[in-house]
């Protein structure tokens, strides 16, 4: 059992480590350099030395919003969405948490609050409008999630050149910065590092895990995602649940937003979202919904999205090397771990019918 | 000289969908294979056209033995099969349709092509136009398509799967005399259906295939009734049936009729009383599914009254009626019962009464190893769903039921299993009906009909035509107005 275990996790390990080398050796140079500037350039080297302390809190800040991410996929997968509108989600809790963080005035802890619970609401009521139309419209999840996504784009863009354009110029670029008292409080005064965030990222991650370990509600919402009609016949309010479920993932997407907004860019831009929706999906399906898996597989990532700048400055390979290094593993992992489980199916079915005669 | 296949074996995990069959299909004849929906016919068909391959067996053509890997391999070895909906490309044009599946390297001679689909066309009398978008026709004349693709293709053994359905009555002559006129070349036809008069119209032997084995083969024409006898079963218990007091009506339908007009000329009007058993008989299809999803609120009427327990719960929703003490076992029981990937644990919690947020694992696993016990599932509390037979599936369904219940409302709730765990289910059903749950369920099993039912609806094309009481019916008369003969005592040929 555990020696076939060891040789499932072999395959999606040694088909990654074989296209990426090949990837690098393509690109025209030894496989090691780049991946030590990427380390370099997101944790330092040797990692976590001194003097590398922004690098690290810049990697942690773009973990975060990955994290947050991820742990609402896991919800919405398990109820068998695939919820492409994350970005989307957060993206409007990106401009909900600039909302606030422009408009109103109170103390810093109030007004750190109130971003972080209006990144929420923004997110969850566009996560709970990709459920309504599934639900109730029959729009596929997957096209009424994109749909949204354009329109919170669009509606970024609008907000930028327009209500909230800067004072003085014309810009795209982004708002003026938001005052320091709507600012995640950081550690460090140069630092990006907000040990609030981290700390809500990790207890989302709990939060997931604790759902489907030990909760009816999680249970259901497996059961929906497993079976819907079994489920409904069982008396499971299925729509409900489906609904339910883009309503948690599109909060924590929405947090993520407000980390994106007031601790990252300190400003809206119009790709506030980095992309990290997307990048959350791939997490997940690597991870395959096993909630405390994300923590390290989106660490990696962050490090390879903040490490990558430094590739054409030292290496003169472009950065956008760092992106195609990102869809390559990816793609080869999800090639090696569907190959495991063929192949784990293949000798499954194979001693079936050996016991069965 | 013909086709023959010898002691096929496909199973699907623990299912025996053909369990040694053995079949004969002589060159130039038309033969029907008859048998309810999961039967095994499909199945059967499905290893004859390549796309499963047998566990064991042998298929020998004309004499010799051919292997069968793919689809490919069927049709190059002159087996084509027309499915029950015709594999088309809609898009594309008539004639492209036609050389899509040709052999060879690519280069493709349109001309010749289109000569020798008009060839074709004309023996048949199809008129088929090539340059028509496949779009534009109907379905018989898609049908018409796929068998001169076939013929072009080389095929001497034509299968039809269920080709009748969605096709007019015109077109359907039209089929059957092509079919007719293909035999006479020499072609062997296999045709499969579960509808009785079609099979005698046309073919001039029949099989009759259920639960996985072939039951019976003959010379057409033979009475309806023995071919319903066969593929249902033949009743050969005396029955010996316990009085049972009922109580009030627990399930009424007043006056009900469907959107389409369906289930009956009249308004359909039947009571189930407190501990009385219902049987549905009929041929799959025949609109016991309407039937039941009315009676489990998943379905509204289109007039008349659905009353629970003496409540009027028409207009409510499926939950409503769930409440009301209504409870559906379809027949899939792991596509519409259980749920793959839970455990056996899980089911329990999910079907469970709890209300609390935490699950208590502990007190929940308990509680699993109590009713695995109780009701002899074999399996533990960690068994994810699909892991476990259809015997055990079924009994985890009816040790998920709640404990108490106005109307239990089944489809086939024994079909497939081993004799023992079929006597297991119906002890359970009967303990329920003593403690005055309604019992309504469907079978294509005449023995299972007559052995339990109080009261037998017998349906035939979406209708109930026919309300008998088990005590004093029989298989003959059950038998007929299955195959569609108002009085049942009716004997001769179906015809032909």
């Amino acid at each position: 059992m555990s020696l076939s275990r060891l040789r499932n996790a072999a395959i999606p390990v040694g088909v990654v480590l074989v296209s990426t080398v090949g990837l690098l050796i393509l690109a025209g140079t030894n496989p090691w350099d780049p991946l030590r500037l990427i380390v370099e350039g997101s944790v330092g080297w040797p990692p976590f030395e001194d003097g590398t302390a922004n690098k690290v809190g810049d990697t942690f800040m773009v973990w975060v919003p990955i994290v947050l991410a991820s742990a609402g996929l896991i919800v919405t997968f398990s109820a068998g969405m695939w919820n492409i509108g994350i970005e989307g989600q957060i993206i409007m809790g990106a401009i909900a948490a600039s909302f606030v963080a422009r408009e109103v005035s109170a103390s810093r802890p109030v007004l750190v609050l109130l971003t972080i619970l209006a990144g929420a609401v923004g997110g969850l009521l566009w996560g709970l409008l990709v459920g309504v139309l599934r639900t109730a419209g029959g729009v596929n999840e997957i096209f009424g999630g994109l749909g949204l996504d354009f329109v919170a784009v669009s509606l970024t863009t609008y907000l930028i050149i327009d209500p909230w354009r800067r004072s003085g110029v014309a810009s795209t670029s982004g708002t003026d910065p938001f005052p320091t008292d709507a600012l995640l409080p950081t550690l460090g005064a140069t630092s990006r590092l907000s040990p609030l965030m981290i700390v809500i990222a990790l207890l989302a991650v709990v939060g997931v895990w604790l759902l489907f370990r030990g909760t009816l509600y999680g249970l259901r919402l497996k059961a929906v995602g497993r079976n819907r009609t079994s489920s409904f016949l069982m008396g499971i309010p299925t729509n409900r649940y489906l609904l339910g479920s883009f309503m948690i993932c599109g909060a924590l997407a929405g947090i993520a937003g407000t980390s994106q907004a007031t601790g990252f860019h300190f400003r809206l831009i119009p790709a506030i979202s980095g992309n990290y929706g997307f990048l959350a999906i791939l997490v997940v399906l690597l991870a395959r919904s096993r909630a405390f898996w994300i923590v390290p597989i989106s660490f990696f990532f962050a490090m390879i999205a903040v490490g990558s700048s430094q590739l054409d400055l030292r290496l003169d390979l472009s950065s956008t090397l760092g992106g195609v290094l990102q869809g390559v593993l990816v793609l080869s992992a999800m090639f090696g771990l569907g190959w495991g489980a063929y192949r784990a199916r293949a000798r499954a079915v194979a001693s079936m019918s050996e016991d069965g005669g | 000289m013909g086709l023959e296949l010898r002691d096929i074996h496909k199973h699907f995990g623990p299912v025996r969908a053909n369990d040694g069959i053995t079949l004969t299909v002589e060159t130039g004849t038309l033969h029907g294979l008859l048998g309810e929906n999961g039967a095994g016919k499909s199945t059967l068909m499905k290893v004859l056209s390549g796309f499963h391959s047998a566990d064991s067996g042998e298929i020998v053509l004309d004499g010799r033995s051919i292997k069968l890997a793919s689809p490919d391999d069927a049709i190059a070895a002159g087996i084509g099969m027309l499915h029950q909906d015709p594999l088309v490309f809609l898009p594309f044009t008539v004639i492209d349709n036609f050389v899509l599946g040709s052999p060879g390297d690519g280069r493709l001679d349109r001309g010749r092509a289109v000569a020798e689909l008009q060839g074709l066309s004309e023996r048949y009398g199809f008129n088929l136009d090539p340059g028509a978008p496949v779009r534009t026709l109907t379905v018989g004349e898609r049908q018409q398509l796929e068998i001169v693709r076939l013929l072009w293709l080389g095929a001497r053994v034509l299968i039809l799967d269920e080709p009748t359905t969605g096709i007019s009555a015109d077109q359907r002559a039209k089929l059957f005399e092509t079919l007719r006129a293909l035999a006479e070349e020499g072609m062997s036809v296999i045709f499969v259906s579960h509808k009785l008069e079609e099979v005698g119209d046309l073919c001039q032997r029949v099989t009759v295939m259920r639960q996985g084995k072939v039951i019976g083969e003959a010379e057409l024409p033979v009475p309806a009734e023995r071919l319903v006898q066969m593929m249902f079963g033949q009743s050969v218990v005396a029955q010996d049936r316990t009085e049972v007091q009922f109580g009030e009506p627990r399930l009424a339908l007043e006056g009900v009729r469907t959107a389409t007009g369906l289930l009956s000329e009249e308004p359909l009007s039947v009571d189930a009383m407190a501990g009385e058993v219902v049987g549905l008989a009929g041929m799959e299809g025949s609109g016991q599914d309407t039937f039941l999803r009315i009676c489990a609120g998943m379905r509204a009427p289109r007039e008349g009254k659905v009353r629970i327990a003496g409540e009027d719960v028409t207009g409510r929703h499926y939950r409503g009626f769930l409440t009301a003490g209504v409870k559906y076992l379809p027949a899939g029981r792991l596509e519409e019962g259980l749920i793959e990937g839970l455990t056996i644990t899980e089911h329990f919690i999910l079907a469970g009464e709890g209300r609390q947020f935490f699950i208590n694992w502990d007190s929940a696993r308990q509680r699993a190893d109590e009713q695995i016990e109780h009701f002899t599932i074999k399996g533990t509390q960690s068994s994810p769903a699909e892991s476990l037979s259809g015997g055990n599936q079924q009994r985890l369904l009816l040790a998920m039921l709640p404990p108490e219940l106005e109307v239990l409302l089944m489809e086939h709730p024994t079909r497939g299993l081993d004799i023992e765990s079929a006597d297991w289910v119906w002890e359970q059903l009967l303990t329920r009906r003593k403690q005055g749950t309604a019992i309504i369920f469907a079978s294509a099993d005449l023995d299972e009909l007559l052995r339990y039912s109080d009261k037998i609806l017998v349906f035939f094309a979406g209708r109930v035509i026919g309300v008998l009481d088990a005590a004093t019916t029989n298989g003959d008369e059950i038998g007929g107005l299955i195959g569609g003969r108002r009085t049942g005592a009716a004997a001769g040929g179906t015809g032909s």
